[in-house]
Parts: structure tokens; sequence; C-alpha cells
């Protein structure tokens, strides 16, 4: 059923990042709220949330596999498929479409190598999709690469831009 | 002040006064500038003594709503048999809106101090802030500033030696609009898919972990450390002519003006001129067609509604729209209307919950009908169409997602109803989309 179910899982919640998260445990009363923080600390780790790590978090979280699924396929930001080497969200909603920027996604997609939304370039670089409202319409156009937060992109801008990520 | 630019002269910086000054991000920067001395002053207050102040200031809600805060903190239990909780609403995604983002990234603290007020104010030990998970630098500087406000002794089991203890957690989301909605974001800090809750139960009876629970947004509980310090009188006085409308509201005005930012204005400031003069107006050339005052869930303004409208609560409910959360979208005689009104409806369809069939299929289908008039396959009757989904999609949902997709695509219909004749007359070129 999952894509690596004949790879080994190596689990994530050992060492550090178990005391991590059992340290969290303080701020909740309820095991349940430290699902969001948990499949951040997956992603964090592995850079995506496989079906063997949904398994693992709701191990150490007493809670069902189908239900850890529920949770997690409803957040855009978590990666249930691995991704390129740097993630890029260029926002498209509404203030920012006004102001060009799908014109900064046609740059970027060309730019990068990766010709369509959601697809990652042949070198394994990035993997590009336009993002719903980013919160900063004031700097149209804003973009995120990895967790990084850029203001005021522009497709003159992205050649520079993106060189900065190897 | 208008961020990122100088302030304005008729700007009325209160929260925006140290935007931009990277030394107020820290503890010791912010209490130089007189940080920390409401929540010292509230510590020697008790609860009812901190929600008559608030509701004598006239402070409502910023996030949108408009609900005075003071009286929404009225409404919890006064005994504290079970645990109690504040929730401060950074999950700032409505389309235009970028005004909380200043707050979280240059003046934290004025957050943290607001939220410790408020969680005195309502016998809460516990504050939880949520922040959408995109926001990765206001998070970073947020949680240092935490850490910062406990180190110092502001927060914990003894804040400032009395024997209070104050809490602040700072919870990250992980992509989802819809957790902006009260009870969708205490069910996502649950642990929980973001789907909203039916009320009644209120939040106040039944809310976080099924106990009382108030939820306030950023911008309203960055406002009460200045209400502690200066009074109500002197918040109160801050209005033009409107009583009902008190205080400063941050704007953050975005699209085709000259000086996109986020402006601080006493409420009741001329929309022409939050415009024309503190952003500088039209870009060259240019004139003004439209205007989403509020975010993009309240309906989209002509040139002649914005002329003479008071930018506060009445004033643009009087003009036919919503202050709303204060994003303000700009458009110019550029913006073609009928594909922006698609941009939002694909936006709704997108962040639906799709709990509720109405919500889940209307947004899906006026996105389609609008790609398809975009497209110029349009039929006259899909004008029809579009407002009677819009009417099925009004007050009949658990929350307002689909209200507020129903909203830009109903005053775009009845405003700018030209647009949308040019592509069902074949008057514009067809815009290859969708299908």
């Amino acid at each position: 059923m999952s894509i690596e179910s004949t790879e080994a899982h190596q689990p994530v919640f050992v060492g550090a990042v178990r005391e991590r998260l059992e340290t969290l445990q303080d701020n909740y009363p309820t095991r349940m709220a430290l699902l969001l923080p948990a499949l951040w600390m997956v992603q964090e780790e592995r850079g995506w949330i496989s079906d063997a790590a949904v398994h693992e978090v709701a191990t150490v979280l007493e809670l069902t596999p189908a239900y850890v699924r529920g949770v997690l396929t409803f957040y855009t930001m978590y990666h249930q498929h691995p991704v390129g080497r740097h993630f890029v969200q260029v926002c498209t909603t509404s203030p920012c479409n006004i102001c060009g920027a799908e014109d900064v996604v046609a740059a970027v997609l060309a730019e990068s190598g990766c010709g369509d939304l959601g697809a990652t370039s042949p070198d394994g670089r990035f993997t590009v999709i336009e993002v719903e409202c980013l919160g900063a319409c004031g700097f149209a156009t804003p973009m995120l690469i990895n967790d990084d937060f850029i203001e005021s992109v522009t497709p003159v801008t992205v050649p520079a831009l993106l060189a900065r990520y190897r | 002040m208008g961020y990122p630019h100088p302030i304005h002269p008729r700007e009325t910086p209160v929260l925006s006064t140290h935007f931009g000054d990277a030394t107020a991000r820290t503890f010791a920067g912010w209490v130089e500038l007189g940080g920390y001395a409401a929540l010292r002053a509230a510590l020697g207050m008790t609860p009812e003594a901190i929600v008559d102040q608030v509701k004598a200031s006239g402070l409502r809600g910023r996030g949108g709503a408009g609900f005075p805060t003071g009286l929404k903190w009225s409404f919890m239990p006064k005994d504290t048999s079970r645990t109690h909780y504040l929730c401060c609403n950074a999950d700032e995604s409505e389309p235009g809106t970028f005004k909380d983002r200043e707050i979280l990234r240059w003046t934290p603290h004025a957050l943290i101090e607001g939220c410790a007020i408020a969680a005195l104010a309502i016998r809460a030990e516990m504050t939880y802030i949520y922040i959408r998970g995109e926001y990765t630098d206001p998070h970073r500087i947020l949680q240092d500033a935490v850490a910062e406000a406990y180190a110092a002794g502001a927060l914990g089991p003894d804040a400032f030696g009395s024997g209070k203890r104050l809490d602040v957690v700072v919870h990250r989301g992980a992509g989802a609009y819809i957790c902006g909605e009260e009870t969708a974001m205490m069910n996502s800090l649950e642990g929980r898919r973001g789907n909203p809750r039916i009320k009644p139960p209120f939040p106040a009876v039944a809310g976080l972990f099924g106990l009382p629970t108030t939820i306030n947004n950023v911008e309203t509980l960055a406002a009460v450390p200045h209400i502690i310090t200066r009074g109500a009188a002197w918040y109160n006085s801050l209005c033009l002519g409107n009583p009902k409308s008190t205080g400063t509201k941050l704007i953050s005005v975005c699209g085709h003006v000259q000086r996109p930012g986020t402006y601080e204005i006493t409420l009741g400031f001329p929309m022409r001129d939050l415009i024309f003069d503190l952003c500088g107006g039209m870009l060259p050339g240019r004139t003004l067609k439209a205007v989403i005052p509020g975010g993009s869930s309240v309906p989209i303004m002509t040139p002649e509604e914005v002329d003479g409208c008071a930018t506060d609560y009445e004033g643009i409910a009087a003009a036919g729209s919503l202050l709303g959360s204060g994003g303000m979208i700009v458009m110019d005689d550029s913006t073609d209307l009928v594909y922006q009104v698609m941009r939002l409806a694909r936006f709704y369809a997108h962040e639906s919950c799709a709990q509720c069939t109405n919500c889940r299929e209307g947004t899906a289908w006026t996105t389609r009908i609008l790609e398809r008039i975009l497209r110029g396959e349009g039929k006259e009757s899909d004008l029809a169409l579009l407002m009677d989904l819009a009417d099925n999609m009004t007050g009949k949902t658990i929350c307002v997602l689909s209200d507020s997709c129903a909203t830009p695509v109903v005053s775009g219909i009845q405003k700018f109803r030209a647009d949308f004749d040019a592509y069902l007359t074949g008057a514009a070129a067809p815009v290859a989309i969708g299908a």
C-alpha cells in the first residue's frame, strides 16, 4: 500500500527527538494535541511523512493510523510524498495575482527546470507549487523556499534567487 | 506606521509605532520602550476591573467580526473549578490581510503582554497562540520572545513575583485557512482536522478541550496593554465621530496602490484619503476600479461607494461592505473582475473543509462556472445560476466560509456586470483555463 513499505522504517521518535516530543507534552492536557507538532517533527527529520511514519506516530501517540492519516491529509503543508531538496511555494491568490504573480510562477518553473507545478526538477533540486495566500499581500509576490520567506519577488529577481539554493 | 514606509503624518501610530525597529523585538528593548508596565499594573487588578476597563474603551475584535472585546471576556465563567483557556488567533490567512504579521515579527512582546493581561481578565493560566504554518519568520521571532519572557519572569508560575501563573505556548498550524475560524482552530489545537464546530455551545461554555475558552485576534490583544496603561478614556477619545467605532485600526493595503503597506488609522478615517493620500493613490495612468476593504470575504466596493466612506465598522457597512479584518485590496482599471472573482472562488474551494454540502459543492461549482465563463463557454443563464448557488451558500452552513465565497461573486455580478457580460457576449478574449 505505501510506496516504501518494502523498506525498513528507521524510527523518528527515538533519542533526542523523542525527548523533545515528550517535553512538549507538558504544554497540553491530551496526547492527541501532540499530533500536529509530531507530524512537523517527522517532516523536519525526514523531509516528508511516509506511511510507515504515520504508523509510528500513531503508536507513539496512542492513536490509530487511519486517524493520523485523516489529520495529515487535512493540512497542506505536510508532504505525503518526497519533494525536491528545495520546496518552492509561490502565492497566486488575488492580491498577488493582480500584481503579476502568475508571471513569477512561469519564471520559477522555467528557471528551476520543473516545467510543471507539483513536479520535481530532473536534478532533484526543486519542487514548485502555487499556494493560496501567504499573508504578505503588500509584498507581492511573496514566496516560501523551504522555511525562507521571501518578499517582493518579480520574474527578474527569480534567477538570482534560485541560484542561492543548490 | 505605513510599514514598510515612513510614518505618514495622518496616521495614528499606537500598535505600529515600532514596526521596523528590531530592538523592539527583544525583552530588554521592549521594556525600555515602556513595555510590560501594563502587565505589572494588571497583575494588581481584579479580573473584573480589567474587563471593565476594556469594555469602557470600546475595543472591538480586530479579526473580522468586530465583537466588543470586554463583553466577550465577560461571558467566561467566574468560578475556576474548571481550567480556562485563552487562544490567540494568529492564523492570519484572509486574502489581503497581512497586519498581524507585522505585530508578530516586530512587536511580539506587545502580543505576549496582551495575552497575559487577557488571561488574567478571563482567569486563564494557559494561553495558546495559534500561528499559521507559513509564517516561518514570525513563528521563530515569537518563540524567541516567549522564551525571553519566561527567562525574565514575566511568564511562568510566578509572573513578576505576583504569585499568579501565566503560561504562553506557541502552536504552529500546518496550512489550512479554515483554522482561522475559532472553533476549527480549537479542533486543530486538539490534534484534529480543522473542521468548524456547531455553535452552541459557544467557546466560553465548552471550548478548547471542552473547557471555557476565549479566542481573540492578535491585533485585539496587542491593543490591550495600551488601554491598561493609558486608560479607557484615552482609547475612547480616538474616535472620528462614531462612538461605536473607537481606537485605531491597522489597515493592510495591497494591490494597485503606489505604497502598499500596513497603515494605522483612527477608526472613521476617510477611505478615499487612505487610498489616495496615505497610500499614494493609483499607479501612473491608472484609475480606481474596485476596492475589497476588509479581506476577501466582504463585498466588493465601487469607486463611488469609496467616496465619502468612513473607514470604521458602521461606515463601511453603510457603504455596502464591511470593515472585516482591515485587509484592503485595491484594484485599478487593468483588473479583470471576472478573473479575480474566479481566483477568490478557487481560494475558497481549495480551503473548504468540505463537511457541509452547500460549501463543498457550492465553492467547487462556483469556481467551475466562473472558469467556463472565462473560457468563453459561458451561457447567459450562468449569472442567474451563480446567484442561485450563492443564495444556497449563504447562511446555510456551520461556518461562514461558504458565505465568504458567495460574497465576492454576488457583489461582483451586481456591481461589475459589464465585466461578466464581456465574456458572455464574446467581447472579451477567452482565457485558457481550467476544463
